[in-house]
């Protein structure tokens, strides 16, 4: 990978009139890296995104490039190319000619230009499609074009605004597998930005969770979904079973919790957490399992009553309400439920390896 | 299924009946020999439009009227493209009351436009002539050309400007290869309605203008002798003649620039 700081954004801010829209915002992204800002509209992830395009100034905080600070830099004078969250081909010219656009303002003969006109259409697999116009080809096609545009300046630096929001879901997952098989092969730095968690999970080798304006968490996708710092995080990635729990004692690592219904546990915790933090517990879906009746090989086990059953193909959800906890838990499992229906008694299993701490905020 | 409601068809032909009819007596009349517009008809003849074609002060108007109508409808569209540049794009300081005086010339009536413009004219000492004329026609185009050009700036997608910006052009680049060629179909009908407007405009000429005649102060002054009045008709005829193909060959001109308008629309946005 390299450069561990080949973009670095370092305390930036964005003020529009009384509105902030990105909140003292640092993070580094390393040469070559698939990263993507994920979070709901209006978090401020497009902002940051037209930061680092130009298109919009920091109001405070620097942000560089391959160590040359472009905070002021005007966004044609940037070494970063974008892809548009609607494409912005332009309609008046053909698709050649919408390639070409970038290659006019730099001084190479035409024939280079015919050549690298050719290998990026070749690489968005567009060959014979010189001659159209905007408006005669279709939404993946416009996005591919959108793509070589972009690919064709060779960017330090490619920016993706939500890409794929305007595709139907098929054609959404092949871009997905095209796009990452595409950002491999040409090792460029991808910034991309979607509300879309199971995109940015699928897709990027980190991911930026933000909220309001701050980004919560950067990690890769297994820990963003494995330990979630915060409880934002953690309800917004995947689906979660959150309990209300207290902090007992801290002894390093080592957390004593009491969990709502379930009781006293000692846990291992992955982030700093201090004995004034207001926690929460949460356990996904996939590890609790469930049986009808008691075991006794795990840590935790309780009674319950199925509430809910629902069918996703390969896997079973199951809603089980336990006394105590306000809303049924959630468990998925791929095994049939062996005789087991709804208002029937169950016990769930849950490990304790499995249980996180969360911070509420 | 609806029944055909023939009551909205009776009123479409009344309607252009009642619009094109009396214009379409002047063509007629033009080929008519003879000095009365009444029916019934005479003989059939060139004559009128022979003595068009040779009468020299009625070229020395037409020429005039061409020069302010080109140099009026250039400048006044040049001025609100670049208005509507800014009105649509930048965070203009008072915006609403500087679109607003730039809209006014609309209202005020043209002969206070006309008296203000004489009294300054003529108070700072200058002649009077084609000059004010066209300085004239400008301020009084330039709110047609400016309602034009917003309402097709506005309508087209502000990210191809900063896609432009980010493939490296810069501001004027970007203003020249793909604002001014998405405004272009807008441009050009700027230009043929302030041309338009400019030639067929009376009040302000004719306090202006002094000796220099325009060619509607050249009809007007024609009218009061009964024998020159046929040649004015053969001049209307053939004004009618002419706009009208200047409307059609825009309306074809926009659809040959704009690829939208093509059948073979697959994904169409």
């Amino acid at each position: 990978m390299g450069d561990k700081e080949f973009i670095k954004i370092s305390n930036v801010s964005k003020n529009f009139d009384e509105v902030t829209a990105v909140d003292n915002v640092s993070v580094n992204i390393a040469k070559g890296e698939f990263f993507s800002l994920l979070g709901p509209s209006g978090c401020g992830k497009t902002t940051l995104l037209r930061i680092l395009a130009g298109f919009e100034y920091p109001s405070k905080g620097f942000v560089s490039i391959d160590n040359s600070d472009v905070t002021d830099i005007p966004a044609n004078l940037r070494p970063t190319n974008m892809v548009f969250q609607n494409y912005a081909i332009f309609p008046h010219i053909n698709v050649k000619r919408n390639i070409e656009f970038g290659l006019r303002k730099e001084k190479i003969s035409s024939e280079e230009m015919n050549q690298r006109v050719n290998d990026a259409l070749k690489m968005v697999k567009l060959e014979g499609y010189e001659n159209r116009f905007s408006n005669q080809l279709s939404g993946g096609q416009r996005q591919r074009i959108a793509l070589a545009r972009a690919l064709v300046k060779r960017p330090k630096v490619l920016l993706l605004d939500e890409p794929l929001g305007a595709l139907d879901k098929k054609l959404r997952e092949e871009m997905q597998i095209e796009l990452r098989n595409l950002q491999r092969s040409v090792g460029i730095t991808f910034v991309f930005v979607t509300h879309d968690q199971e995109e940015a999970m699928t897709m990027s080798d980190r991911v930026a969770v933000m909220n309001q304006g701050k980004i919560l968490q950067v990690s890769p996708p297994k820990e963003l979904y494995d330990f979630p710092e915060n409880l934002f995080v953690g309800d917004f990635i995947g689906d979660i079973n959150l309990l209300e729990s207290q902090i007992s004692s801290i002894n390093g690592k080592k957390v004593k919790v009491l969990i709502n219904a379930l009781g006293e546990y000692e846990l291992d915790s992955h982030t700093v957490i201090t004995q004034n933090d207001n926690v929460v517990t949460g356990i996904r879906p996939k590890s609790i399992s469930i049986s009808s009746n008691e075991t006794n090989q795990s840590d935790i086990q309780v009674k319950g009553k199925i509430t809910n059953t629902s069918f996703y193909g390969n896997l079973t959800y199951v809603y089980v309400s336990v006394e105590g906890i306000e809303k049924p838990l959630m468990l998925s499992t791929a095994e049939s439920l062996q005789g087991l229906s709804v208002n029937s008694d169950c016990y769930l299993t849950i490990s304790l390896k499995d249980i996180r701490i969360i911070k509420k905020n | 299924m609806y029944k055909k409601n023939n009551t909205l068809l009776i009123y479409s032909i009344i309607y252009f009946a009642f619009l094109y009819i009396p214009v379409m007596l002047l063509p007629i009349f033009s080929f008519n020999d003879a000095i009365h517009m009444v029916f019934p008809l005479k003989g059939f003849t060139f004559k009128w439009y022979d003595q068009m074609i040779h009468s020299s002060r009625l070229h020395k108007a037409l020429m005039n009227s061409i020069k302010v109508g080109l140099v009026a409808s250039i400048f006044s569209t040049f001025i609100a493209l670049l208005a509507a540049k800014a009105f649509t794009r930048y965070k203009v300081k008072f915006h609403q009351l500087s679109y607003g005086a730039i809209l006014l010339p609309f209202v005020i009536p043209e002969i206070i436009i006309a008296v203000a413009l004489i009294v300054l004219w003529t108070g700072m000492g200058l002649q009077l002539g084609l000059i004010p004329v066209t300085i004239a026609h400008i301020l009084f185009c330039t709110p047609f050309c400016l309602l034009i050009l917003i309402s097709r700036m506005e309508g087209f997608d502000k990210n191809l400007e900063e896609a432009a910006m980010d493939l490296g052009e810069n501001a004027w680049g970007t203003f020249w290869r793909v604002t001014f060629p998405l405004v272009l179909p807008a441009v050009i009908a700027s230009l043929l309605l302030s041309f338009v407007i400019s030639f067929d405009e009376f009040i302000l000429a004719f306090f202006l203008s002094s000796s220099d005649q325009t060619l509607p102060m050249y009809m007007w002054g024609q009218m009061r002798f009964p024998k020159k009045l046929p040649h004015v008709l053969a001049l209307g005829a053939v004004i009618i003649v002419v706009t009208s193909l200047i409307v059609i060959i825009s309306y074809w001109l926009r659809n040959i620039g704009n690829p939208s308008s093509k059948k073979n629309n697959i994904g169409g946005i």
